[in-house]
């Protein structure tokens, strides 16, 4: 299977997950996603026509939970996962609006 | 000849909803709290947390569908849009873009070139995100994620408005509908409505549609008018100038009257939505629609209707009480326990409405309960209070929801029926005033509202004044006639 992941590409995706690659870790996530593609590909061998698309594996369907409030105030376990902590909230690098 | 352009403007409207909840966990969705207070692992992001629908939302979506006139989906699911913004803890915000609830609506509106459809191409449910406060001092950034996984429902319009007015009449149309469905108070300033306004513009007459640009932060029907007005003059003036409009997100700077492009963010616009495996799909089948179909509250045509059959009051005070579900649920409640839908009117029309106004309130914020306002009237009307008094009482219940009978109590405001002392009180008044008799006895009438005023005050305000004026014109003939 060609791999159809090109620089531009990984790039692309290196900015979506926030990650700076060094040119060989690139090179080395070109290969692995290269041989992921061409797992997935291998299902695109099966013939499908007249299968409907499938979302949920579960096969469950309208899951609900009444309107009524179960938790109470559980910030300071909550806050146990903040990386920083300032003034009760989550504490992270300088973020520009927009 | 010079170019003349239409405006063609199309609306995303965010809606909170008014949940006890939040969409997807056991979270109080209520506004405020101390940061963070209203938070779990599910709305948080935790890992190997589930989400599970809060099946109010999905009423509430359903019922806002049908007011619109859309299509209910038999069959809706969820789906990620995937996005990374510090606000957003999960890395993707729970919404629905392949198979939304409600689909090809439409509301009628009604402006000074008549009436119109705008068409809704779709609503949505899915769910807010946290609040980001940027910390100059530190120069970081600081996140409460109260707001996040409140519900909200997004209601997309389709490019079917040409002015101002005609978008100003769409969401004061939608607010309505929604307000009477209780399914949220809809307050621009609070957020709890948001509007995002597409708008291009193109030759008169032309067919296609021109580069829209997208407008954010509006934050009242006044700024949404004066943004469209300048983004309209914005866009034909660089069509004039041979250059081109760039489709971008817009800010709004209220204060300044401009908006300005914000900056994208990179390559933001690649969502990568996929179905969410969390949630299972949702299927809405016949007998349950048809439930949700009977479960739908009467809408203000219906109300003006039965109101003008039911209650003798005029149409004005109609038109006025059912622009607001807040208002006329108040009105009948009251009715209901004092019977007298004249007085009820008179006070909401009157008094109310002052107040709301003088206070910058809109009537969605009455806390008053009908109980106090029908004691109130029928306290009046028993003369236990006269009706400055009753103003008085009416201030207080108006902002504290004070029981009147309490309140009178406590201030010593009764009514004195006592016919002896207020006689004493009327003939210390007229041997203290003899010029004014003097005046009233030559065919001065006018004279005898300053008797009345002089009575009522050495009364403190507590006596009814048309029993100081019986009084006063029976011991003034009396004087008149020697």
């Amino acid at each position: 299977m060609e791999n159809r992941l090109n620089d531009e590409m990984i790039e692309h995706i290196g900015i979506l997950a926030k990650l700076e690659l060094s040119g060989e870790e690139r090179e080395r996530a070109k290969e692995d996603m290269g041989k992921m593609l061409g797992y997935i590909d291998k299902m695109g061998e099966l013939d499908t026509s007249g299968i409907e698309p499938l979302s949920h594996a579960s096969g469950m369907q309208n899951v609900f939970r009444e309107d009524e409030a179960t938790n109470g105030d559980m910030r300071e376990d909550v806050l146990r996962n903040a990386p920083e902590e300032k003034d009760g909230m989550f504490l992270v690098p300088r973020t520009f609006e927009g | 000849m010079e170019k003349r352009y239409e405006t063609v403007i199309g609306l995303e409207v965010h809606v909170e909803l008014a949940t006890k909840t939040k969409i997807f966990c056991g979270c109080p969705a209520a506004f405020g709290g101390a940061p963070n207070s209203h938070t779990c692992p599910v709305c948080t992001g935790m890992p190997g947390t589930l989400p599970v629908l809060n099946k109010k939302v999905l009423e509430y979506a359903v019922a806002v569908g049908l007011a619109a006139n859309c299509k209910i989906a038999e069959y809706c699911k969820f789906d990620r849009k995937n996005y990374f913004y510090p606000d957003n803890p999960q890395n993707y915000q729970i919404s629905q873009l392949y198979l939304p609830i409600c689909t090809d609506g439409g509301v009628e509106i009604e402006t000074e070139t008549g009436k119109k459809t705008i068409g809704i191409h779709e609503i949505h449910m899915e769910e807010d995100a946290g609040k980001l406060i940027h910390d100059e001092w530190e120069d970081c950034s600081l996140v409460d994620y109260n707001r996040s996984g409140v519900p909200l429902l997004e209601i997309v319009s389709q490019p079917d408005m040409r002015s101002a007015e005609e978008v100003i009449a769409y969401l004061e149309k939608l607010r309505m509908m929604i307000q009477y469905l209780g399914a949220s108070d809809c307050k621009l300033q609070e957020g709890s409505m948001r509007a995002d306004v597409n708008l291009s513009v193109r030759e008169e007459g032309s067919e296609g549609y021109g580069t829209r640009t997208e407008m954010k932060n509006l934050n009242s029907f006044r700024a949404i008018a004066r943004a469209i007005e300048a983004e309209r003059e914005r866009q034909i003036e660089l069509l004039e100038a041979g250059g081109l409009v760039v489709q971008e997100t817009r800010r709004w700077d209220d204060g300044k009257g401009e908006s300005y492009a914000m900056r994208s963010k990179e390559d933001a616009k690649d969502y990568r939505y996929f179905p969410d495996p969390d949630l299972p799909p949702i299927v809405i089948g016949k007998a349950w629609l048809e439930e949700m179909k009977k479960a739908q509250p009467e809408f203000r045509p219906e109300k003006i209707k039965r109101y003008r059959k039911e209650y003798d009051i005029p149409d004005y005070d109609i038109e006025i009480i059912t622009a607001s579900k807040r208002m006329a649920d108040l009105f009948e409640e009251t009715v209901e326990q004092c019977g007298q839908p004249k007085k009820v009117s008179n006070w909401l029309m009157g008094e109310t409405l002052r107040l709301l106004k003088e206070k910058g309130m809109e009537p969605e914020d009455i806390r008053f309960s009908p109980e106090n306002l029908a004691k109130l009237i029928k306290m009046a009307d028993e003369k236990k209070i006269n009706s400055s008094v009753a103003k008085e009482v009416f201030e207080a219940i108006f902002d504290r929801d004070e029981d009147p009978e309490k309140y009178v109590e406590e201030k010593g405001l009764k009514t004195v029926n006592d016919e002896g002392a207020l006689r004493k009180t009327v003939e210390k008044v007229i041997a203290e005033n003899p010029k004014s008799v003097d005046d009233y006895c030559k065919g001065k009438e006018k004279a005898i509202g300053f008797l009345v005023g002089q009575t009522m005050k050495e009364m403190k305000g507590k006596a009814d004044p048309g029993e100081i004026n019986r009084l006063l014109r029976e011991l003034l003939d009396g004087i008149k006639e020697q």
